[in-house]
């Protein structure tokens, strides 16, 4: 080599910059990495690190209106694994099968859940049994991951007596999630499913907090606390309902097994609802923490519907709790009064064009005054007034009465109840054919029939209007703003007048079984026909008391329930149950 | 008697990066699942003790003494390698490879350590001999032989990391002993087109420039012919040597260039080495307080994957010191080397410097991804007895050279 000092000098020097240039570089590359990306991997190495586990926030306690509970928390454990890794945890699911019943769909649910949320645990158990919990406990050690811990349960004391209004809440489901409604909620969190669990969910929610579990590569807990500091669930604000537990249990009560359809009692002053219920009705409990399938399955294909509320959902021919609409469409158009009789007597039937039309009496009842008409529900003579009104203004005083809308009840599905939309002709020209249908159908119109399919809930707001001034109160569960809507254009002689009418059914009319001693009953039976069983009608009833002071409307249908006077004869023991008023020995006036 | 501890700063650097280490070993044992590394400290500490005393063994030998011993310790070597490759075995994740000498089931250490000692010794002796550096390719057969089969012997193991060391402590003395840098580039070249040849108008741009230093630099007509029709020649060669490579090792370049291929299993190392520096910031978790490291992320962590824990749990200033202990002792190294009396000193403490050069780069810069993983320890820290002895040995043969050297300061840079 040339080994000449000046050469060895020019050499080390290249050598010894080279070497300063070569470690720079090097510092370099660190101090992007530590400084300029440390925020990036910093999280990165947390996300490795820390595992969330949600801390479930206590739903708000639902209370009736005397703070009776209807829905509360009660302790539960949940069961739930961390993984590293889909495969993992598919193993660790199989092993655990031996254990707790798992099914292979679970565990493929499961590995799609891990794979959406890689950092918090996979529900196993929602609603796991103590016995269940001590078994895991004894066998962790072969579940690196499992986490057990206690979380607030749902709890209905009540049971299927409250389910009608409170529904019940269950995991959010893969569908929901995708759902913008459901924004924000993670995999294995309860919600509201239906009723005021649903309507409320916000409200009742409360905020979910996180414990921070610290793992290894292998997904094995190494630190079950003190990772990072947990956020504590924070528990939702108490919601206060109008409803009155002790009414709702004996209204639950009175449907038992055999009776099947639907009641709901508002306090016509501020439309809180006092108790409803659909029958039958199914438990809410059952739901909590996951319901078995063949117990969903059995409920979804009973032919009775207790999933279904029949209360704001289902829809039924009026019959002739309408002809309180109808007759107060001709008093406020000024074509008739309270005393005023048709033409036609009631001969047990009329004669329209070339088709008989049938009173429900077939004895007839003879010449009637509107306020007689209405005690007795003389079709013939709502046949008469039908046609006085006229088509157009049957249906245009009908929708403004509310017959095409919702109630606006604070429950989730309510169905907008059926009936012609104005013009009147437009609608019967689109649904029949523009020769397809004749004037005969004010004469089902006028009597709560035809092309009028109400709800429960809808009928019961729209006899709070005659229970007061006028004014429909809007139906709510739980306590807010009372809102009213004039619907009623009625002088207060013709209101008072109607009043009494109402009042006379019970008193001597079709729903006289119903009288309450002490206290009278005002209300309409209805009897409608169906097309889903030709021999058993669908017995309503709507009506309130006291009749000079109306405290409770009741609103009653019986599926398939025969006569209206059934229907009134339960909601005169709802209403004696709500007043406290010794009940009477009912006299049945059938007739 | 020679005073032998001649160049103290050496050794106090050389011991502040063996402690340094032996304190790293530790934390990287400390993890909240043990492991086989918990303990690992204890034997490292007496490999520390070992190798100083084999170190001060060896620089009582004079360097005359290692003149002389080069040949037949490259002989024994180039034949304990021809050996290895029937007889060797695995470790690890190469445990394909056979890089391990191992007898009766005892893995005694690698080979390839030796090796490197050896090399550079052969290549002194080899390029001291001559009175002028080589300045033509024919002139290079006699070193580019004494380097080509014991690393042909290596990559043959397979082990690619020893192989790039060769390579390094190779261009290193070359351009030590006084081959021009043009000469080294060319030289080089065909390399350069191996790795360019995956992107034709890369490698053609490569082609043009290194036309423009052939006629420059104006070397035998042949022998610019010959380097341009060997970088023609590779850069059609690549894809068929791509196609013969070892499917982990291709795994591993693909891997290199982009860790998120297979972020839970290739690229792992190297995600995770990336996140666990990263998340070290300026001063890092505190020493045995890395998450990383703690919780079985970082893999390796106490040998391949030493500087990691450096990182996370003592920050950029942590990797700081180690880079300036480092430099420190590189410098050191060449200072020693210019100050050698004779060129075969000169040249040995050059390539020592090389050598640990290029392990500092590739293990430091694959910490990093900035390099290919190649299961390369970093002298003084990783984990393992042949190669802290390795390092010491050298320590040793530079202490003996400065001993001897001249005390007058040519050249150095002043530190």
């Amino acid at each position: 080599m040339s080994f000449h000092p000046n050469e060895i000098a020019r050499r080390a020097r290249v050598a010894s910059w080279t070497l300063v240039g070569i470690f720079a570089l090097l510092l370099s590359a660190f101090f992007k990495t530590q400084v300029v990306n440390y925020t990036k991997y910093s999280q990165q190495s947390e996300t490795n690190r820390l595992r969330e586990v949600p801390l479930p926030a206590p739903r708000g306690i639902i209370y009736d209106r005397n703070n009776q509970v209807i829905a509360e928390n009660v302790p539960g454990y949940a069961v739930s694994i961390l993984s590293a890794s889909a495969d993992s945890l598919r193993a660790a699911l199989t092993r655990l099968s031996a254990i707790i019943q798992i099914s292979p769909e679970q565990i493929d649910l499961s590995v799609r859940r891990f794979s959406r949320a890689r950092n918090r645990p996979v529900a196993i158990l929602a609603d796991a049994s103590f016995d269940i919990v001590s078994v895991l406990e004894e066998r962790r050690i072969d579940f690196p991951g499992l986490i057990i811990q206690s979380a607030p349960k749902r709890y209905y004391p009540d049971g299927a007596a409250v389910s009608t209004f409170v529904g019940y809440v269950g995991e959010v489901t893969e569908a929901e999630l995708t759902n913008p409604r459901y924004l924000g909620y993670k995999t294995g969190q309860s919600v509201g499913k239906n009723g005021l669990e649903k309507q409320y969910e916000t409200r009742l929610r409360g905020r979910e907090g996180v414990r921070y579990v610290e793992v290894d590569a292998l997904g094995r807990v190494v630190r079950e606390a003190g990772a990072r500091e947990e956020v504590a669930a924070l528990p939702a604000a108490p919601m206060y309902t109008n409803i009155d537990m002790p009414l709702q249990r004996f209204m639950a009560n009175i449907f038992g097994d055999s009776l099947q359809g639907g009641a709901i009692a508002i306090d016509p002053k501020t439309g809180g609802v006092l108790a409803m219920y659909s029958a039958p009705s199914y438990n809410p409990n059952s739901f909590v923490g996951g319901i078995p399938p063949e117990l969903y399955k059995a409920l979804l294909s009973d032919p009775r519907k207790p999933l279904f509320n029949k209360v704001t959902s289902a829809r039924y021919p009026p019959g002739s709790t309408w002809k309180l609409a109808t007759a107060t469409i001709a008093l406020q158009r000024g074509l008739v009064k309270l005393d005023d009789r048709m033409p036609v007597a009631c001969t047990g039937g009329y004669q329209f064009g070339n088709r008989y039309f049938k009173c429900w009496e077939p004895k007839g009842h003879g010449s009637l005054t509107l306020a007689e008409a209405i005690e007795k529900s003389c079709d013939v003579y709502f046949y008469q007034l039908g046609l006085k009104v006229g088509l157009s203004e049957l249906v245009a005083g009908g929708l403004r009465l509310g017959a095409r809308e919702k109630s606006a009840i604070d429950l989730p599905e309510e169905t907008r109840p059926s009936f012609p939309y104005s013009p009147a002709t437009s609608y019967y020209n689109q649904k029949y054919g523009k020769n397809g249908w004749s004037q005969a159908v004010i004469l089902n119109l006028s009597i709560g029939q035809g092309e009028n399919a109400q709800t429960i809930v809808n009928m019961a707001r729209f006899y709070t209007a005659f229970a007061t001034d006028g004014s429909a109160a809007r139906p709510e569960v739980v306590r807010d703003k009372p809102e009213r809507t004039q619907i009623l254009q009625l002088s207060a002689d013709q209101l008072s007048g109607l009043r009494s009418a109402l009042a006379g059914v019970i008193s001597n009319g079709t729903a006289g079984s119903a009288r309450i001693q002490g206290v009278v009953l005002a209300g309409k039976t209805g009897t409608a026909q169906n097309s889903t069983d030709p021999i058993h009608n669908h017995a309503w009833f709507v009506g309130y008391a006291p009749a000079g002071d109306p405290k409770i409307v009741v609103a009653v249908m019986l599926e398939f329930g025969g006569h209206g006077t059934r229907a009134a004869r339960i909601a005169s023991k709802i209403i004696q149950s709500y007043l406290h008023v010794e009940p009477t020995t009912l006299i049945n006036t059938d007739g | 008697m020679r005073r032998v501890v001649a160049d103290y700063p050496l050794i106090l650097v050389a011991l502040l990066l063996s402690g340094y280490g032996v304190a790293m070993v530790y934390s990287a044992g400390q993890t909240d699942i043990p492991t086989a590394a918990t303990h690992a400290w204890i034997a490292q500490i007496r490999w520390v003790i070992l190798s100083m005393v084999l170190a001060y063994g060896v620089s009582r030998a004079s360097v005359r003494f290692f003149e002389w011993a080069a040949l037949p310790v490259y002989i024994v070597t180039c034949l304990l390698l021809l050996g290895l490759l029937k007889f060797g075995g695995g470790a690890g994740d190469a445990a394909s490879s056979k890089s391990w000498l191992v007898i009766a089931g005892h893995r005694l250490g690698q080979p390839a350590e030796l090796a490197k000692v050896a090399v550079i010794l052969m290549l002194a002796r080899e390029l001291g001999a001559r009175r002028e550096a080589p300045r033509s390719l024919l002139e290079l057969w006699k070193p580019a032989v004494v380097v080509g089969i014991p690393w042909l012997l290596i990559m043959l193991q397979p082990d690619l990391g020893s192989g790039m060391v060769f390579i390094g402590i190779f261009f290193a003395m070359l351009f030590w002993s006084g081959v021009p840098l043009p000469l080294l580039v060319l030289i080089a070249s065909p390399a350069v087109s191996l790795v360019l040849a995956f992107n034709t108008s890369l490698w053609g741009a490569w082609f043009l420039a290194l036309l423009a230093l052939v006629l420059w630099y104006r070397p035998y007509m042949w022998e610019g012919v010959t380097l341009m029709l060997a970088n023609v020649f590779m850069g059609v060669l690549a894809p068929i040597l791509w196609e013969r490579l070892a499917p982990y090792q291709r795994h591993r370049l693909q891997v290199f260039l982009d860790p998120s291929i297979d972020p839970r299993n290739s690229g792992w190392h190297v995600i995770q080495s990336q996140v666990a520096i990263g998340s070290g910031g300026w001063i890092g978790k505190g020493f045995l307080g890395g998450t990383q490291k703690r919780l079985a992320f970082l893999p390796e962590q106490h040998t391949d994957f030493i500087f990691a824990v450096v990182g996370e749990e003592l920050g950029l200033l942590g990797v700081t010191v180690a880079l300036s202990l480092f430099l420190f002792l590189v410098l050191r190294a060449v200072r020693t080397a210019s100050n050698a009396n004779d060129s075969f000193g000169s040249l040995v403490a050059f390539g020592l410097a090389a050598s640990w050069l290029v392990h500092v780069i590739v293990n430091v810069g694959m910490t990093l991804n900035l390099m290919p993983i190649t299961g390369i320890p970093l002298p003084f820290f990783s984990y393992g007895g042949s190669f802290m002895l390795a390092c010491w040995l050298a320590i040793g043969l530079m202490m003996r050279i400065s001993s001897e050297g001249r005390g007058g300061r040519v050249g150095e840079l002043a530190i």
